[in-house]
């Protein structure tokens, strides 16, 4: 008990200082403060003047001649950063349609059809979720120059919708396990082939899973590095991350600082807005695919 | 017996609607691990120009004699044991914030797990420049609060690097932890506090007596996660640190990397993937097995 | 010629779990047959075999003469409405209805054609655009039947389509499909638990019991004449009253009164009497088999009144009688006429009906 009143009781101490909500409130604040702290500071880096950011004493929030917008132009002007949005964009919007495609299929057949061998599929796909990129990237490499992909959308696309696959059939899984069967059941007696149903009824009843699992496969399509660093080495096919991370100055001593921050600003924007507008899908698809699965 | 035609019509149309996934897996998951295993009992480098050379298991001798190699792993090591305990801790905090009733909570939950859904490599970035020696935030923080007299380069100083790299991987992925966590905290039925209470339990023995043996299934798969993604932790400390200095912040993968894509040395690269991965699937059959036990234990208790 | 033809369907999950037995029937044109019995007694399991959703084990599913025991649901040319409706969300209530004729590639004349007078005997024209989330559950209902009627198929199946709703509408929509289907030729399987639906509905019924047919027979003869004493027991509420008594030569002792056995029911040691609480009457100028009891509850039904008597000369014997609600009866003394003509008999060991 914090209270130093040997008689005192809760309900005493609703009189006194509300230890509960002061404790709650600054855990509540510490954990938006920890939050948003750093994203917020290159948010702030990335409007101020160079002159600003390098200032003897911080400067944390920039007055009105501190204020610029210039590392913004300059990433577009000179460093070409629609050119790497379009890259991740593309990147990762084609290979989450590929893995929402093909990665649905298999989880209904893993929900709905019995086939034989069914638990050492889904064994291996929980496994494989636990696999680290590193541990893949010497075999890919392999192949990408077997196949010439290097320097190919290709070589990112196909990575990342494998990437992908587990959690979208784990997710997709756990969807379709809930649909009602007489719905099923309807469609087949109504002729549809397994197919047809899978694509003309089920799938559109099972809309919002499909969003759900699209935005993590996106999320983890555009956050990609190794793949992206080491099969892509042409400046016009980098996705962001890579392009931010090798950003430089105009002279090897010179950092970038003001840039630097710009660019990560423009990276995680499209994030931010995703986590905004879908935090309690993200939240399901996370739990569905890794506490359920 | 009749033949069994719906199964027979289940089995085709299965494998049919899984075969382009098991594909996938199969190219991006399974080749590359198997032509590890392959390639990591040839010397294929810039010795023997770069033509694969069968050489047995000299490139595992030469990882048992090769102290990059354990610098590595023991970096790994304890970058992967700090950040899954301050994770843990921390999440277990966040989660438990949480599943409070507050107005507002809408709000506080998707601030708490944007850090989860942003680019390490960008978040990398941000780090580095809160942590930087001349201008970095943190240390203008510490010396406002008159904890450090004079700036330190934390990623520059081989003695505080580890934990600059620890402390941007607990940022990243303490809202992950907390995600898992407070699914598990939110199954948990409210009359069995309400019960416990009645019983006279404090706050402190409810959350040790139910909180937790409840929750133990959800902290295990998060730390199940958590140890693989850390395991093989490369986009973080490549961005942050490149692994300096003078291999302060090295971990198993960024060895990994450098001796494929700079030295070129793609049959020691191999056996070094080979021993990742055993080391690896090692563990999490492990706490696989655990797992499984713990959460049958909790399914009894339910 | 559509006719249905069930020969010797059984389903077996394993060895000993078997929900159906051996089972063989036909549904001609213009027959309704209901399945009627209580949960687990395999009445939906037949009706999925029918359907094709389920594999049959061993027997043959004929539609029309021909074996669709293989073929896929799709294939069979049979239309389900289900106990959920089993409509599909994203689609308009045409779209429903339209689904299955566009995929037998019917043209898009036809498949107007037919959900318009579909629509107007069910009066879903103006509902045609809505999507099932907008319609109240009768309506989810009728577009469920709406859906089934405009395949014109071969066989109409019902897995116990009037559960969902509430008691009142449930009276209605009974006696809206009872005029449906008079009118069309196709035969109907229908499946329900509730026997109301059994006898008001069909012109045959089939009652099952732990995966055996018990009796297959029109509505009013399973009333009068139970093939054993599970279906006597099954048909009819109030339940029929049922007592194992003790045979003494020609007759048995209820309590302290002696029933006259006929002929047929008079061997074994002991026989199964049976008699329906609403033949149970007030004894008039000639009735002769007359027993005595004390009224110990009275249930109000309305138009009568369900009164249990505990017979004399037995403590447990209770005889439930239908009487009329004009009188009262309280725990007084009671006479009470059994009709011989309306006893049945049943015999102990194979619970078979022994009086024909």
């Amino acid at each position: 008990m914090t209270t130093t009143h040997p008689t005192a009781t809760p309900q005493a101490n609703a009189t006194g200082i509300p230890w509960k909500k002061v404790l709650l409130w600054s855990a509540i604040a510490l954990t938006v403060i920890f939050s948003l702290g750093p994203p917020m500071w290159e948010l702030l880096t990335s409007i101020k003047t160079n002159s600003a950011i390098t200032a003897d004493s911080v400067v944390y929030f920039p007055s009105l001649d501190q204020f610029t917008v210039e590392h913004y132009v300059q990433l577009f002007q000179r460093n070409q950063f629609h050119i790497y949005i379009f890259n991740s964009a593309l990147v990762a919007i084609v290979s989450t349609v590929l893995c929402l495609g093909i990665g649905s299929p298999a989880a209904y057949a893993l929900a709905r059809l019995r086939i034989p061998g069914e638990q050492i599929v889904l064994a291996c796909v929980l496994v494989v979720t636990l696999f680290p990129y590193i541990l893949l990237f010497l075999g890919l490499l392999d192949l990408v120059r077997a196949l010439g992909l290097a320097n190919n959308y290709l070589a990112l696309i196909i990575p990342y919708t494998a990437i992908n696959m587990p959690l979208t059939i784990l997710v997709m899984r756990s969807f379709f396990q809930q649909l009602p069967k007489d719905l099923e059941d309807s469609a087949k007696i109504d002729g549809y082939n397994t197919v047809q149903m899978l694509w003309q009824i089920v799938l559109p009843m099972t809309l919002p899973a499909l969003v759900t699992t699209g935005i993590l496969a996106f999320i983890f399509a555009w956050n990609e590095y190794i793949f992206a660093l080491t099969f892509i080495t042409r400046e016009s096919m980098k996705t962001i991350p890579v392009a931010a991370a090798q950003l430089g100055g105009t002279t090897l001593f010179e950092v970038p600082y003001g840039p630097l921050a710009a660019a990560t600003v423009i990276g995680t924007l499209p994030l931010v807005l995703l986590v905004l507008f879908f935090q309690r899908k993200i939240v399901q698809g996370l739990t569905a695919g890794s506490v359920k699965g | 017996m009749t033949q069994d035609y719906i199964r027979q019509r289940e089995r085709r149309t299965g494998w049919l609607l899984i075969l382009p996934a098991l594909l996938v897996l199969l190219l991006v998951y399974a080749y590359p691990i198997l032509r590890a295993f392959w390639l990591s009992v040839f010397t294929e480098n810039l010795s023997t120009n770069l033509e694969p050379v069968f050489s047995g298991f000299e490139n595992y001798g030469r990882m048992a004699q090769d102290g990059r190699f354990w610098a590595s792993l023991g970096n790994t090591a304890i970058f992967t044991a700090a950040s899954l305990v301050l994770e843990l801790i921390l999440g277990l905090g966040v989660a438990l914030t949480l599943d409070q009733a507050f107005r507002g909570r809408g709000w506080v939950r998707t601030i708490a797990i944007l850090p989860w859904a942003l680019p390490t490599a960008l978040i990398a970035l941000a780090w580095r420049w809160i942590f930087n020696g001349e201008f970095g935030v943190w240390n203008d923080i510490l010396m406002r609060l008159q904890i450090i007299g004079n700036p330190i380069n934390w990623l520059g100083d081989p003695n505080w690097a580890m934990l600059g790299v620890i402390a941007a991987d607990v940022w990243k992925t303490t809202s992950f932890v907390a995600i898992l966590l407070l699914a598990g905290l939110q199954s948990i039925p409210q009359d069995l506090y309400e019960a416990h209470a009645i019983d006279g339990a404090t706050p402190l023995q409810s959350f040790r007596k139910i909180t937790l043996p409840l929750i133990m299934p959800q902290i295990l798969i998060a730390m199940l996660f958590r140890f693989a993604q850390a395991f093989g932790i490369f986009d973080l400390i490549q961005v942050m640190t490149g692994g300096g200095p003078g291999g302060a912040t090295e971990m198993v993968s960024l060895y990994i990397y450098a001796t494929v894509m700079r030295y070129l040395d793609f049959g020691y690269g191999a056996a070094l993937v080979v021993v990742t991965f055993v080391i690896l699937i090692a563990v999490v059959a492990i706490a696989a097995l655990y797992l499984s036990k713990v959460r049958h234990a909790a399914g009894v208790e339910e | 010629m559509a006719k249905l033809e069930l020969q010797n369907l059984t389903k077996a999950y394993s060895k000993t779990v078997v929900p159906v037995k051996d089972l063989s029937l036909t549904v001609d044109d213009n027959e309704f047959l209901t399945l009627v019995g209580p949960s687990g007694c395999g009445k939906s399991t037949i009706l999925r075999m029918i359907a094709g959703l389920e594999q049959v084990t061993q027997g043959t599913v004929s539609i029309g003469g021909r074996d669709v025991t293989p073929l896929a649901p799709g294939d069979r040319n049979i239309a389900m409405v289900f106990q959920s409706y089993a409509l599909y969300p994203h689609m308009t209530v045409y779209d429903n209805m339209a689904s299955g004729l566009k995929l037998r590639k019917l043209g898009v004349g036809d498949i107007q054609k037919r959900i318009q007078s579909a629509s107007q005997v069910l009066g879903l024209d103006p509902l045609l655009d809505r999507r099932p989330s907008q319609l109240s559950g009768g309506q989810r209902q009728r577009v469920a039947l709406g859906r089934a009627l405009v395949r014109e198929p071969d066989v109409f199946l019902l897995d116990e389509p009037l559960s969902n709703l509430d008691a009142l509408l449930r009276e209605q929509v009974r006696a809206d499909l009872k005029q449906i289907f008079e009118r069309q030729e196709s035969p109907v399987v229908y499946v329900t638990h509730d026997q109301t639906e059994a006898m008001t509905l069909s012109t045959k019924v089939a009652v099952l019991s732990e995966g055996y047919l018990q009796q297959l027979d029109a509505p009013n003869e399973i009333y009068r004449r139970p093939a054993n004493r599970f279906v006597a027991g099954f048909i009819g509420s109030p339940q029929m009253n049922l007592m194992t008594l003790e045979r003494v030569e020609n007759s048995v002792l209820l309590g302290e009164f002696k029933i006259e056995l006929p002929d047929a029911a008079r061997k074994g040691s002991s026989v199964i009497l049976g008699i329906r609480p609403e033949h149970v009457r007030l004894p008039q100028e000639g009735d002769c088999q007359i027993v005595r009891g004390d009224v110990f509850l009275v249930e109000n039904l309305g138009m009568s009144d369900l009164v249990s008597v505990r017979l004399h000369g037995s403590d447990d014997r209770v005889l439930r009688a239908m009487l009329p609600a004009d009188a009262t009866w309280s725990r007084e003394n009671i006479e009470l006429a059994l009709p011989p003509q309306s006893i049945h008999w049943f015999d102990v060991e194979t619970e078979a009906r022994l009086t024909s």
